[in-house]
């Protein structure tokens, strides 16, 4: 059984979570934050997977010629990747205010809280 | 807790994680394997709404309730940058400098300017077609805009993209979403129904209510984006500390 795809995916995740927990700096931390998140993706993907399966898209292949991989976990791999995205930007927004307000982006450094 | 703990903490919790994973991963349908059942189902469903492109359908056909809270996240996220990063208190907004831009850049970027622009509107017109949509193509269409900070400089884009004009198009692909789903309450169906008429398979006007959804989706998402970089830009260009004052 083939189960390169799947652990993959839960590399990805655990280094991404190793990278989070190690992290010196901010702005690295929410990278790896993207990594962990885009373990889901390539698990979302591997779950859909058909052999032989082309896009599940028939503009151009006549429906049934051709085996087609999984849509609806690509579709909520979309979802995935947008939220990711939003996160992401929101996050790097708090970073921006983290390096304004206490002048270091080291979370070993944000120890004491502020007024 | 010092680093050699912490470390120690988190390889044991990555080793249990790991061995929970392998578990699941056994236990999973076989990698490649030709049985997806959701799959066929959606398939079966987004031909019989003459929808060519099976993901646009189950976005925004089978599933667009789902796609409403997405949305509904990405306007949510883009306010709470907005909010986070407004001008405080202690910084003044200076004019950007204009910049000196290598010609062949300047060249580059703006004849791929009005290209990607046309790429962007043919992505999200193009949704239930073929793969992109809204999504997809609506971040095309931000990034086509600010090539031309690329080719000119900060100050053309301003000139170019008016902020609250953008925050306000925001808004309005988000209502027009929920509009375009209260039509199917008023054609008698359920909220997001698909009710309109379903066109020929494979061509630009078919899938009902999916190109309209993807139209409202392209017009959030690109705003949104242009807003979102503007918050940005502002900080690292516009926004500086008042001086003589300790921050």
């Amino acid at each position: 059984m083939n189960l390169l795809p799947f652990l993959c995916a839960g590399w990805l995740f655990l280094v991404g979570c190793y990278a989070l927990a190690t992290s010196r700096n901010l702005i690295h931390a929410v990278g790896a934050l993207a990594v962990c998140q885009s373990s889901t993706y390539v698990l979302l993907l591997a779950v859909g997977y058909r052999s032989g399966g082309t896009a599940p898209v028939f503009s151009d292949v006549p429906p049934g010629a051709r085996p087609v991989v999984d849509p609806v976990v690509q579709a909520l791999t979309l979802t995935d990747v947008v939220v990711g995205a939003t996160v992401t930007a929101l996050l790097l927004a708090l970073v921006v205010q983290i390096a304004k307000r206490h002048g270091t982006v080291d979370p070993d450094e944000l120890r004491e809280l502020r007024g | 807790m010092n680093k050699t703990v912490r470390l120690w903490v988190l390889g044991v919790g990555c080793a249990g994680v790991a061995l929970l994973f392998v578990g699941a991963f056994r236990r999973l349908p076989e990698f490649g394997g030709s049985h997806h059942p959701y799959g066929a189902r959606a398939v079966a469903a987004a031909l019989h709404r003459h929808t060519a492109n099976v993901v646009s359908s189950v976005n925004f056909d089978q599933r667009s309730f789902d796609t409403l809270g997405e949305q509904a996240i990405l306007f949510g996220a883009v306010l709470g940058t907005v909010v986070v990063l407004r001008q405080a208190r202690d910084e003044r907004r200076v004019p950007p400098e204009p910049a000196v831009v290598a010609p062949t850049v300047r060249r580059y970027a703006l004849v791929s300017l009005p290209l990607t622009l046309l790429v962007g509107l043919y992505v999200v017109a193009h949704g239930q077609l073929s793969p992109g949509g809204g999504f997809q193509g609506g971040l095309v269409v931000a990034t086509a805009l600010h090539l031309l900070y690329v080719a000119v400089d900060y100050r053309a884009l301003e000139r170019l993209r008016p902020v609250p004009v953008f925050a306000l198009a925001d808004a309005f692909g988000d209502v027009a979403y929920l509009l375009l789903g209260l039509a199917g309450l008023f054609a008698g169906a359920s909220f997001l129904a698909n009710v309109l008429p379903l066109g020929t398979f494979n061509t630009l006007a078919s899938g009902g209510l999916v190109p309209l959804l993807n139209a409202a989706i392209g017009i959030e998402v690109a705003s949104a984006a242009v807003v979102l970089l503007a918050q940005f830009l502002d900080q690292a260009l516009e926004l500086v500390p008042r001086e003589g004052e300790h921050r």
